[in-house]
């Protein structure tokens, strides 16, 4: 699923676009230790931390879409992270719930 | 007029310049050789009590004006901090001095006439926040002062620049053995059997967090190294440049590929682990509201690190250090040497 596919199920915008990044799983957290160890690679990563640690952490394990929950705002810095290294960002006005069951036709992100 | 006045003389023990340098291990190589990176990481990885002159001059707050113009004229200085046992009580400058010329108050005592509204700095401040406020404030030195809020030394802008630029000129040093026809054949050499890249870490400072860790992934990723073990090893990386920077005073992060296997070591100034079985538990951490906001500090880092790697070992020393080892088997092919291959 690409990053406006993800964007159009969440009811959502694309903030940060990047070439050829595809959601082939789904994984909601808010602790980053806990993507960081348990989060697979292609997957979309539903949350509420909206900053650049984020992007580091997906860019570490391999995480391609970040979809940002209720509405929060998408800081420059993190933009501009998440452009350089491809990762793709989506805002939704949804909570992580209602985001993961929107995303439900993708399976569940295992590592 | 007291001419045989002697000042005090606060005697703080004089950190050398070897010492300094001997305790700042950079590889201006392991910093990208970027120079303007190389600054910022001496700029963050010194301390303000690193470079500040520890033997300052002082006077009583009795002392008249007329003191200080001398003792300013003997020691060619152009400020006496106003100090009695440790405690700042004001700062003499030569400006104050022309104005006590014009005014006609030399012979009267200094805490009349000193700057009593001073703006000073912490021992433990990074130097980049002295450059900071000698860019903020117009004032050519900043008392330094300690936790318990005692006169422990004084830093001007030439200290600052001093120490950069002996810095500056040992890693210029570095990089010129380096890239010597012989120390390129001996660093080749040397590369064929193993490969060593560190990377400062600062205290606090999370925007940076990650950069490490990253920069590990790919490296290991150039030299074809199995993708699951990148990311176990990005995934320890990342928790333990986490760790120094939310819970020491700084540190490093050292990669090395040697002998098959790669190790992560983390090595930080800090307050060390009083209980390492404890902390190594999942879901148990120190860490403040601020870093849990952020997402961190669940107390999950010496876990995951632990979970992903072969072999693990921490020590650590209350109140001054702690060391994580990670250490990742690699297939017979994949070991060091071979650059982008296997």
């Amino acid at each position: 699923m690409t990053a406006e596919e993800v964007a159009a199920k969440v009811g959502g915008k694309v903030e940060v676009p990047a070439e050829g990044a595809v959601a082939s799983s789904v994984y909601v957290g808010d602790l980053l230790s806990d993507v960081m160890g348990h989060a697979g690679e292609d997957c979309a990563l539903v949350t509420i931390q909206n900053h650049l640690n984020t992007v580091a952490v997906c860019t570490l394990v391999g995480c391609s879409v970040v979809v940002i929950c209720h509405s929060r705002p998408v800081p420059p810095d993190m933009a501009e992270g998440a452009a350089r290294e491809g990762v793709a960002i989506v805002a939704t006005p949804m909570s992580q719930y209602e985001a993961a069951l929107a995303l439900s036709e993708l399976p569940p992100s295992k590592h | 007029m007291a001419e045989g006045y002697n000042p005090t003389i606060l005697q703080g023990q004089q950190t050398s310049d070897d010492e300094i340098l001997a305790n700042t291990p950079l590889d201006a190589k392991a910093l990208g050789g970027d120079s303007s990176e190389i600054i910022m990481e001496l700029l963050q990885r010194f301390k303000v009590r690193d470079v500040m002159k520890r033997q300052v001059i002082c006077i009583p707050r009795k002392a008249t004006m007329r003191d200080a113009q001398k003792i300013l004229r003997d020691n060619r200085i152009s400020g006496v901090p106003v100090s009695e046992n440790g405690r700042l009580y004001g700062l003499v400058s030569v400006n104050d001095i022309i104005k006590g010329l014009d005014g006609g108050w030399m012979e009267e005592p200094c805490e009349a006439h000193m700057a009593k509204n001073l703006v000073v700095l912490e021992g433990g401040m990074p130097l980049a926040f002295a450059l900071r406020y000698f860019n903020n404030y117009t004032y050519g030195r900043f008392p330094v002062l300690d936790s318990d809020r005692k006169l422990v030394g004084i830093i001007s802008q030439r200290d600052v620049m001093r120490a950069l630029l002996y810095e500056l000129s040992v890693e210029i040093r570095k990089l010129e053995r380096k890239t010597s026809p012989k120390a390129a054949e001996a660093e080749q050499e040397a590369k064929e059997n193993f490969y060593r890249k560190e990377w400062a870490v600062v205290h606090n400072d999370l925007s940076r967090a990650g950069h490490a860790a990253n920069a590990i992934k790919g490296i290991l990723r150039e030299r074809k190294i199995d993708r699951s073990i990148v990311r176990r090893v990005a995934v320890a990386a990342y928790e333990l440049e986490i760790n120094i920077c939310i819970h020491s005073h700084g540190g490093v992060l050292v990669l090395l590929i040697a002998d098959n296997s790669v190790s992560i070591t983390a090595k930080d100034r800090g307050p060390g682990i009083k209980d390492i079985e404890w902390a190594c538990r999942d879901g148990t951490s120190t860490a403040n509201d601020w870093i849990r906001s952020m997402g961190f500090g669940a107390g999950m880092g010496l876990s995951n690190s632990k979970r992903v790697s072969d072999k693990f070992e921490i020590e650590s020393e209350v109140g001054k250090f702690t060391i994580v080892q990670c250490i990742f088997d690699l297939p017979k092919a994949e070991s060091a040497g071979k650059e982008g291959g296997a």
